[in-house]
């Protein structure tokens, strides 16, 4: 056959095609389970290292249980939603709707007889999303642990948000202030002073990273105020 | 006309497997691959795993495309060849998800760059396309070691001077929040060098090493 007719190259073409597609569409379906096993086990991970349970990823899905009692996806006014399932809400779609539309999940945790809230984070950075998890003690009050994580920020700046030296500031952190009203807990240009409860330091040279922490801590925990004051 | 019967590791052969090590590398020499070499080198672990990804990337690619150079319509190659790299990328990223998920969070989306690195390209447009399965293969290992090799020497040093460790551990000592608390180097004064973390100084370090290579290899220099 010609191998420079337009039969040919079609021919070529149609057949290549097929058989590329194929190899991936099985490809991609025989390690669609394992992937989606590493994304829930992450998650988990994520949700115990900040009520300072630190496991590794195989290890976390065993003692999710043992630690995590409650699930609860809230409506805006801070009941409980019971239809949907929390773990499996996808906060990156949650944040595009509507305020009042909006599911909030929160994460109950016991550990040594006192119970912790985990409430999950999603915002934007410089470059990317910025997501994470901040637990309260039971005061609701009192930041027992945070894990933030990035799609992209610049490392060695703005990336070591994820590092423990900047999650660890948060600990001991109060969201409200004496007279009980919401201040979040901001990182600060500069250096947060040492007496400062509602202030972390941010990081020099990941500014815009760092507000986008502030902004998003802020903006998340703001929508669980009447939760957190109810119960 | 006697056709002559070439062994395995002619000396042809060994040389399309060493000179992309040195006198035609395909970053220094050829300098190709820049994009990918200023992205991922910040860290060594993540430049050892391109490193390999790009190795099982352009052998494959090669050795497909040599196989079926004889089939391929001349007038869609380019896309042929494309759809080849494009496949085994995905099936590298795919399996990276699948059982190296904290390497495929690090090099997100960069293993998908794979597919424009323009090496892959060359190569198989300059020599799959043109010669047997064995040397193409050979010269898909030869480029990737000669790729991976620069990537690795690049991210060494920036990963030593830029965050003060290699693969992770504080080769140089411990930085803590004051001098007084810090251990090794840092107990001092030493600070790292940020700078080295971006990429105007990979750039700069490929320059110190073509700078090198050629202060070496006097035949890489042009009039």
């Amino acid at each position: 056959m010609d191998r420079n007719s337009n039969v040919y190259t079609f021919l070529f073409a149609i057949i290549m095609i097929i058989i590329v597609a194929s190899g991936l569409a099985f490809t991609a379906t025989s390690l669609k389970p394992l992937q989606a096993e590493n994304v829930r086990k992450e998650k988990m991970q994520n949700i115990l290292s900040t009520i300072g349970v630190d496991v590794s990823r195989d290890e976390a899905s065993l003692k999710y249980d043992d630690y995590v009692k409650q699930q609860l996806a809230l409506f805006p006014d801070g009941t409980v939603n019971d239809e949907v399932d929390a773990f499996k809400l996808d906060l990156s779609k949650e944040v595009k709707k509507d305020h009042d539309k909006q599911n909030y999940p929160v994460y109950q945790a016991e550990k040594e007889g006192k119970t912790f809230y985990i409430i999950p984070l999603y915002g934007a950075g410089l470059w990317d999303a910025l997501w994470g998890y901040i637990a309260l003690d039971s005061d609701k009050n009192t930041i027992v642990g945070a894990s933030f994580d990035h799609k992209s920020e610049t490392p060695g700046l703005g990336a070591e948000i994820n590092q423990s030296w900047f999650e660890d500031q948060y600990i001991g952190k109060k969201i409200f202030d004496e007279n009980n009203e919401f201040v979040s807990v901001k990182a600060v240009k500069g250096g947060a002073k040492a007496d400062d409860i509602h202030g972390v330091d941010a990081i020099s040279g990941g500014t815009i990273t760092s507000d986008g922490v502030s902004l998003m801590v802020e903006e998340r925990l703001n929508n669980y105020i009447p939760y957190l004051k109810n119960n | 006309m006697a056709v002559e019967n070439e062994g395995l590791f002619s000396k042809q052969n060994r040389s399309l497997l060493i000179d992309p090590l040195d006198d035609n590398n395909p970053i220094t020499v050829q300098v190709l691959g820049i994009c990918s070499a200023l992205a991922i080198t910040v860290q060594l672990k993540p430049a050892i795993v391109m490193a390999l990804a790009v190795l099982f990337v352009l052998v494959f690619s090669n050795v497909i495309v040599s196989l079926l150079r004889n089939l391929i319509p001349n007038r869609i190659r380019i896309i042929v060849q494309l759809l080849i790299v494009a496949s085994l990328v995905i099936v590298v990223d795919q399996v990276l998800k699948a059982y190296a998920y904290d390497v495929s969070k690090e090099l997100s989306v960069f293993v998908g760059l794979i597919i424009t690195n323009c090496i892959i390209m060359g190569r198989l447009e300059a020599f799959a396309m043109a010669n047997g399965p064995w040397k193409a293969f050979l010269d898909g290992v030869g480029n990737a070691a000669g790729y991976g090799f620069i990537l690795i020497v690049v991210a060494f040093f920036r990963e030593l001077l830029g965050s003060g460790k290699l693969m992770g551990y504080e080769v140089l000592g411990h930085k803590a929040k004051t001098v007084a608390e810090s251990t090794g180097l840092y107990q001092f004064g030493y600070e790292n060098n940020g700078f080295m973390l971006l990429s105007p100084m990979a750039l700069i370090t490929v320059g110190v090493i073509i700078w090198l290579q050629r202060s070496k290899n006097r035949k890489l220099i042009e009039n």
